[in-house]
Parts: structure tokens; C-alpha cells; sequence
């Protein structure tokens, strides 16, 4: 398969990427990873005029812990998230959640905020933008913006981002003490994608009770979303396993789940139901310090 | 008439210099600009893993990358893995244990045990599958390449070619 013909331009700052994209007005898409938007390219279900590679920008590819956040530039790729260690106890649900995206050789073109701007309602980073309370951090020609991740997901495979904006860097507080994350994936087989996946994030108060909960949910609905219903559950109570899976019935709560050839409505409710469990479980253990519960 | 722009890039350790669509896939480049036929393209759809090639020595789906992407980057392909004297140790992993049977996918499943290997020269059988999990076989069951990518891990040395009298 072979896209259709596009101009290509391989601009060496933001600056010039967002003119690029003004230029176009509309019609040209940004290029980082490539591992979303090529396979629509190939598909022609997308004919854009121009390609903007962000490939050639330098400064956005990195991965940085200040002022108590942590911050992911743009051309950060799934695999360097993955593997960054600094992240690997500090945010163990998007270390998780990027080592399921996919395959290997996905993850090492594929980008974090690539993912997050293409909003793909079955990707993997969105159910965890969530969990950590993300910020998107925007560049346009109307100045730099901050999107919360409330504002973010707007529908399928669409995100807050304008057509002649570009997601530079996506950051996330870093977690308290008493914090655990996790994510958790059913995954469908042949593409990878999540026919649910769900990303929980738990802070204990020093009495051992949930003092603050995050869940996102992805693969269930036509765009991920916070499970807001789970987490007021929780908040305030003791995390034992009976709490924890009685919140989690709550997790389709006022969503329209999809049902398709992969999973029927009342099927793919369940499995989000037993997945949350499952990542709140794993979250409550981590917060504690203790290993994994058995799934 | 397409535009095309000039790009240069270093396969399998040579300088190549060529024009291109901007929208022709590094995979088609490889195979029908330069000739570099052994990377396959299976699915086409970034699923089966048939097109793997290192991009900087990292395994990369060829069908999902423009040949424009890589340019000034170095990419290796199954042609330049072992040499004319040599075996990579993978490939004769894959011969010495069956590895393979139809060889569709075998080019891709080297690459990807290759730079598994260039990473992580003692892998658990576990990091075997996982770096497996982007590639596709109809035939093996798997369970022989795991083992071939094993005996690889276990002889690192290039294998020297016995050509048979």
C-alpha cells in the first residue's frame, strides 16, 4: 500500500513547523514517530498536502524530572519511556502501559505524545494521561497553552490540539509517597490494541486509607476517559479487595461501551469491570510497597 | 511528475545517494531501489514484522517509514548481517535448530533476534518472546525460533560458511 502523494518538509524548529502548518492551513499533518499516521497514510483514509516532520526539530526528545514534575518532549518514543529509569518506580503504570503498546519495533519509532495527540480510543497512553493527571503542553501561533487532560480527549481520534498546533511535551506531577500506579491490558491479539485497558493511580493517607485515586480506561468507549465514578468510591476508604471491586463496578458508568466482532457490549463491560480491579489492586500493593497481587 | 527529494543514507555499511518520493516506504526503497530484496513485506499494516530492518542498530518496521526519514541515518538489512565467509549467529541458529520452514517471515525474525541480541546478549526466555512478539510466523509454532534465537545467545561467535564438496 501506497500513500498518496504529499509534499514533504523537514522543518528544524517549532517555529517553522507551526508556519509550515499555517501555511497549509489545515491540510498538512505533523510527523513524529509516523506509526499512527503513515498506516492511515497507506489506508488513504487520510490525503493530507503536506507532511511537517518534527523528526529534524531538535530539543524534543527528552525525558526530565524538575520543579516536581516530570516532563516527556515530543519525539520521545515509547521505547526510551519504557526504559527510562528514572520513571521505572517513580510511574510504574506508564512504564507498564508504554512496554504493552504494541510490539518492539513499534515502540522504538512510536512516540508518547505522538500517541496522546493522535487519541486513539484503543491506544494505551490516554487510559495513563489520566491516571497521572497529565498537562499537554501546546505551541501555536497564538502563543504557547497548557490543555489539562480533562480537556484533552475530545473524541475518537481526536484531541484539543488545533490544526496548526504542535504537542511539544506532555508533563505529569510526580507521584507522593504512598503512591502506587499500574496498568492493566486485555489486549486483542493480532493488532495489539486494547479491547480494554485501564490505568489506576493510588495515594494512601498515613492511616492507610485512599486519599487520592485516578483512573483512566481506554478500548471501552469511542474516546478513553476517567472512571470518575470509581474513584469517589474509593476516596476515603480502606483499599481492601471488597472496596476495591465494588468501586470497580462503577467503571462503564455513564459511558457508551462498544461492542464490535472482538467483544459484545456486556463482554467488554465485564472485562473493564475485572481490569479495574486488577490495576486498583496492583496500584494499593505498590502505594504499600508490597509485590504484585495475584490477578 | 512528483517532486522527489535527494536523500543519503549508509545500508549495510555503504553510502547510497538517491532520489525519492517523499512518500516512498523505506521497505520499497530497500527492495526496489536498491535491490535489497531479502527485507520482505508481509502484512504491510505494521502487524506481521516481515520488514524489519535496524534504523541506528534499533529494530524498525520498514513498511511504516519513509525512506525520506532515514535519510543521513544508517540502516541494516538481512543482506548485511553475516558476510560472504560468515554466518550471523542467529542465521545459523535458525539453520541449525529449524527455525524456519516457508522463510517468509525468517529475514524479520533474524533482525529482530539480532538486535534482541546486540542489546541483550543473555536474554531469559521470556525477553526472547518479547522481542519476537512484532513478528509474524504461519509456520514454526514459534517454539523452534525461540530455540534458535537461544543457541545464538549461547554462540555469540559469526559462524564460519563449510560449502559442501
Amino acid at each position: 500500500m501506497i500513500p498518496a502523494a504529499f509534499e514533504y518538509h523537514a522543518p528544524t524548529s517549532v517555529e517553522e513547523a507551526i508556519a509550515l502548518l499555517q501555511r497549509y492551513d489545515g491540510e498538512a499533518k505533523l510527523l513524529a514517530g509516523g506509526h499512527s499516521l503513515l498506516p492511515m497514510l497507506k489506508l488513504r483514509l487520510l490525503q493530507p498536502a503536506a507532511l511537517i516532520d518534527l523528526g529534524r526539530v531538535p530539543g524534543l526528545r527528552y525525558i526530565r524530572r524538575e520543579n516536581g514534575h516530570f516532563t516527556i518532549g515530543a519525539l520521545t518514543t515509547h521505547a526510551e519511556v519504557e526504559t527510562a529509569a528514572p520513571l521505572a518506580a517513580a510511574a510504574r503504570g506508564l512504564v507498564e502501559a508504554e512496554g504493552l503498546v504494541a510490539d518492539v519495533q513499534v515502540r522504538n519509532r512510536g512516540t508518547l505524545c505522538g500517541s496522546l495527540a493522535h487519541a486513539d480510543p484503543a491506544g494505551d497512553p490516554p487510559a495513563v494521561a489520566y491516571a497521572l493527571d497529565c498537562e499537554f503542553h501546546v505551541q501555536g501561533p497564538r502563543g504557547p497553552r497548557v490543555v489539562p487532560v480533562d480537556e484533552w480527549f475530545v473524541d475518537t481520534l481526536q484531541s484539543a490540539l488545533e490544526p496548526d498546533e504542535v504537542l511539544t511535551a506532555v508533563r505529569f506531577p510526580v507521584p507522593p509517597p504512598r503512591t502506587g500506579s499500574a496498568y492493566r491490558k486485555f489486549e486483542q491479539p493480532a493488532s495489539h490494541y486494547a479491547l480494554v485497558g485501564v490505568a489506576a493511580l493510588v495515594t494512601l493517607d498515613e492511616a492507610g486509607a485512599i486519599a487520592r485515586c485516578r483512573v483512566g480506561v481506554t478500548g471501552v468507549g469511542p474516546v478513553a476517559y476517567r472512571a470518575r465514578g470509581v474513584e469517589e468510591a474509593l476516596v476515603g476508604q480502606r483499599p481492601e479487595p471488597a472496596a476495591l471491586a465494588e468501586a470497580a463496578e462503577r467503571v462503564t458508568e455513564g459511558v457508551e461501551v462498544l461492542g464490535d466482532l472482538h467483544a459484545s457490549v456486556p463482554y467488554r463491560s465485564h472485562v473493564a469491570r475485572v481490569y479495574a480491579r486488577r490495576a486498583l489492586a496492583a496500584a494499593v500493593a505498590r502505594a504499600l510497597g508490597q509485590p504484585d497481587p495475584a490477578d | 511528475m512528483a517532486t522527489t527529494q535527494r536523500i543519503t543514507l549508509t545500508v549495510n555499511g555503504e553510502t547510497v545517494t538517491r532520489e525519492v518520493e517523499p512518500r516512498q516506504l523505506l521497505v520499497y526503497f530497500l527492495r526496489d531501489t536498491l535491490g535489497l530484496t531479502g527485507t520482505h513485506v508481509g502484512c504491510d499494516t505494521t502487524q506481521c514484522g516481515a520488514c524489519t530492518v535496524h534504523l541506528n542498530g534499533q529494530a524498525v518496521k520498514s513498511c511504516t517509514i519513509l525512506a525520506v526519514q532515514a535519510d543521513g541515518q544508517a540502516v541494516t538489512t538481512i543482506e548485511g548481517l553475516g558476510s560472504a565467509t560468515h554466518l550471523h549467529p542467529v542465521q545459523e541458529g535458525f539453520r541449525l535448530k529449524h527455525g524456519l520452514q516457508c522463510g517468509y517471515c525468517t529475514p524479520g525474525m533474524i533482525m529482530s533476534a539480532a538486535a534482541l541480541l546486540a542489546h541483550n546478549p543473555h536474554p531469559t526466555e521470556e525477553e526472547i518472546r518479547r522481542a519476537i512478539d512484532g513478528n509474524l510466523c504461519r509456520c514454526t509454532g514459534y517454539i523452534k525460533i525461540i530455540e534458535a534465537i537461544a543457541w545464538a545467545a549461547e554462540h555469540p561467535e559469526p559462524v564460519p560458511i563449510e560449502v559442501q564438496p
